[in-house]
């Protein structure tokens, strides 16, 4: 009997989605292990935090009332030290850029496996965990030597849990660590004159383009469908369209009518920003990119050929 | 002050694939510098440059395959590189704790102000490494940077985590430290003519696992993968066949009906 430790997460005092799904995710591997799931919410308004959380399947909320925002040193130390108070055998984080910034060390504090960006698990003596490999082009199944383990959960995998819970609500006492690390403040960075979140059709580019000229062969699409521009991110990271063209996990979530990806593979971060879209269309040479997996309608086909063609039918 | 660069050699595969038993089969992989490593070595490299590293050293744990790499990445600027061999790092998958067993000896060795990585390797994305490895070396860290000033005389390095939805988080993180880089953060250099001559003088240090003090052992490995598999499509969506004038038809009627292009 083994219990499990999910650790939530917010943001600028905002709860993340996520923390709902991990309840679901910790739950199912809590009942795996024949144990409890126990959730930690550490710094901000924790009373509020885990008022919100508080959904069936949790049966022990631990509160870490240390500093304000997200310091991965306090997290780690209070993972650590939750693991020491519950026994719990497995830690659950979100797969997102903060729990990436914090799971591999409680990993290494607590000497166990991490695995990261897991997509579903299933334990029967041991551990299975299945992953994506090679930009989603491939799925793996791996076996975890050891009856403990560190995990971090990609988000949308699992469904949010839901409804009024009745764990009890127990605070932990934790000097606050010294950290390396001192957050001075944060900054929005894809503001600016369009808000492709705004738009109904959206025409995405992607690396495929392959240069900043060549941009113009996609440009005359979205003037044929009275279409905005967006892009994946090597186009922005390239400087051919600015930052508030992009796409995905750290640019925009966008859920147009249609949405349009030419040249873009469908990496996790993409899709998690436009796998909304109502109906979605991909043309790539590749037929195994990951993006004909989430499209309504695929092209295989060379976008430079595929593309203007499209545009004359639209004159 | 020294700084340290992790790279990877990453596999590609080709638009066509098979997988064979529980990896795609060697003929259909490219190989090549991890992008995210490339804006590793070039935020390395631009600190050389800047008078503010006296030396960059670029490790590696890989097959003797990954000198191909390595050499590329000398050419960009890098003074020398160690490459770490052992028959556990000729597979794709190595455990994070495993990897970090081997770059903790390095980093005792080369004792470095700053060690410098990518995110995530494209092949396996754990995301992992260098966060692991400074927890284990008791460097401060920082994971997702794409913006990044070094003061050297303070020890401080002050960087941009880029999070979600277009929100950065501004730290200030004490050196020496790990910062794990993010596509974006400059624009990584091709390597000159004369780079490549340089490279060619550069001295690659292989090291066993006994020479850095291990076992093969402490690289154990935690993690088997045991099937690999094509993902199953998640819709039902519609495979629009014919040659490019067919399918530009067939896409204009689909995105009609929708409204699209209709005024
Ligand atoms: C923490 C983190 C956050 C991230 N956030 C984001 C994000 O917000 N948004 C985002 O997009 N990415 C994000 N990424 C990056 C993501 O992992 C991928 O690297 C990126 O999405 C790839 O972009 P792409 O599809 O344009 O390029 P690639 O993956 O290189 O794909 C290019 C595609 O073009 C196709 N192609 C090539 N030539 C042609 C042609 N002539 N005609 C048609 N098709 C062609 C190829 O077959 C290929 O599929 C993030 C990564 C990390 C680690
Ligand atoms: N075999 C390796 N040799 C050297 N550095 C590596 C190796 N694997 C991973 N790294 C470093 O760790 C980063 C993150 O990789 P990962 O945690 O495996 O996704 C990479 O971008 C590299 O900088």
């Amino acid at each position: 009997m083994s219990d499990v430790l999910v650790v939530a997460e917010h943001r600028r005092g905002e709860l993340r989605e996520i923390s709902h799904e991990l309840v679901t995710a910790g739950r199912e591997l809590a009942d795996d292990l024949g144990g409890e799931l126990h959730v930690a919410v550490i710094a901000g308004d924790v009373a509020e935090f885990a008022a919100e959380l508080n959904r069936p399947g949790i049966d022990r909320i631990h509160t870490v009332a240390v500093g304000e925002e997200f310091d991965h040193t306090v997290y780690a130390a209070a993972a650590e030290r939750l693991v020491e108070r519950t026994g719990a055998a497995a830690v659950v984080t979100p797969n997102s850029v903060n729990g990436l910034d914090y799971a591999p060390a409680v990993a290494e504090r607590l000497g166990v496996p991490l695995v990261t960006d897991v997509l579903e698990f299933t334990y029967d003596d041991d551990l299975t965990v299945t992953r994506e490999m090679y930009g989603s082009k491939v799925e793996t199944t791996a076996a975890v030597d050891g009856d403990r383990f560190c995990l971090t959960v990609r988000g949308g995998e699992f469904a949010p849990a839901e409804g009024l819970g009745e764990a009890a609500v127990e605070p932990v006492e934790l000097d606050p660590p010294e950290s390396g690390a001192r957050v001075t403040g944060f900054e929005e960075v894809a503001g600016g004159d369009v808000d492709i979140a705004d738009a109904d059709v959206l025409v995405s580019v992607g690396r495929g383009v392959g240069e900043a000229e060549n941009l113009e062969v996609v440009e005359a699409l979205a003037d044929a469908l009275d279409a905005t521009i967006s892009a994946s991110r090597p186009v922005v990271d390239n400087g051919w369209l600015p930052k508030n063209r992009q796409v995905g996990q750290s640019g925009t979530v966008v859920a147009p009518d249609v949405y349009v990806a030419i040249g873009i593979s469908g990496a996790v971060q993409h899709v998690a920003g436009m796998k909304g879209s109502d109906t979605i269309v991909a043309i790539n040479t590749d037929p195994n990119a990951p993006i004909f997996d989430i499209a309504d309608y695929g092209i295989v086909g060379d976008l430079f050929e595929v593309v203007p063609e499209l545009v004359s039918r639209f004159e | 002050m020294k700084v340290l660069v992790t790279v990877k050699e990453v596999a590609e595969p080709d638009d066509d694939f098979a997988i064979e038993g529980t990896d795609i089969a060697a003929s259909d992989l490219e190989y090549g510098l991890n992008e995210w490593d490339d804006y590793a070595v070039e935020a390395a490299v631009r600190l050389a440059e800047a008078g503010i590293a006296d030396e960059v050293v670029a490790v590696t744990l890989g097959p003797e395959r990954v000198e191909e790499t390595i050499r590329k990445v000398l050419a960009k600027g890098v003074d020398r590189a160690v490459r770490v061999r052992d028959d556990a790092f000729e597979g794709t998958v190595v455990d994070v704790a495993s990897k970090v067993d081997v770059l903790e000896a390095v980093v005792d060795e080369e004792a470095p102000d700053l060690v410098l990585g990518g995110v995530q390797a494209a092949d396996t994305g754990f995301g992992a490494t260098g966060v692991a490895l400074a927890e284990r070396v008791r460097f401060a860290h920082a994971a997702v940077v794409n913006d990044l000033e070094v003061d050297a005389d303070a020890g401080i390095a002050h960087v941009h985590r880029e999070l979600e939805g277009g929100v950065e988080e501004l730290t200030d993180v004490d050196l020496p430290a790990v910062l794990t880089v993010q596509t974006g953060l400059n624009e990584p250099r091709y390597a000159s003519l004369r780079g490549i001559r340089q490279a060619q003088r550069k001295e690659i240090d292989v090291r066993d696992l006994a020479d850095l003090g291990l076992s093969a052992g402490d690289v154990g490995g935690a993690l088997t993968v045991t099937a690999m598999t094509e993902p199953e499509s998640e819709s039902d969506g519609e495979r629009i066949e014919g040659d490019a004038g067919a399918a530009a038809d067939r896409l204009a009627t689909v995105l009609r009906e929708r409204g699209v292009g209709a005024s």
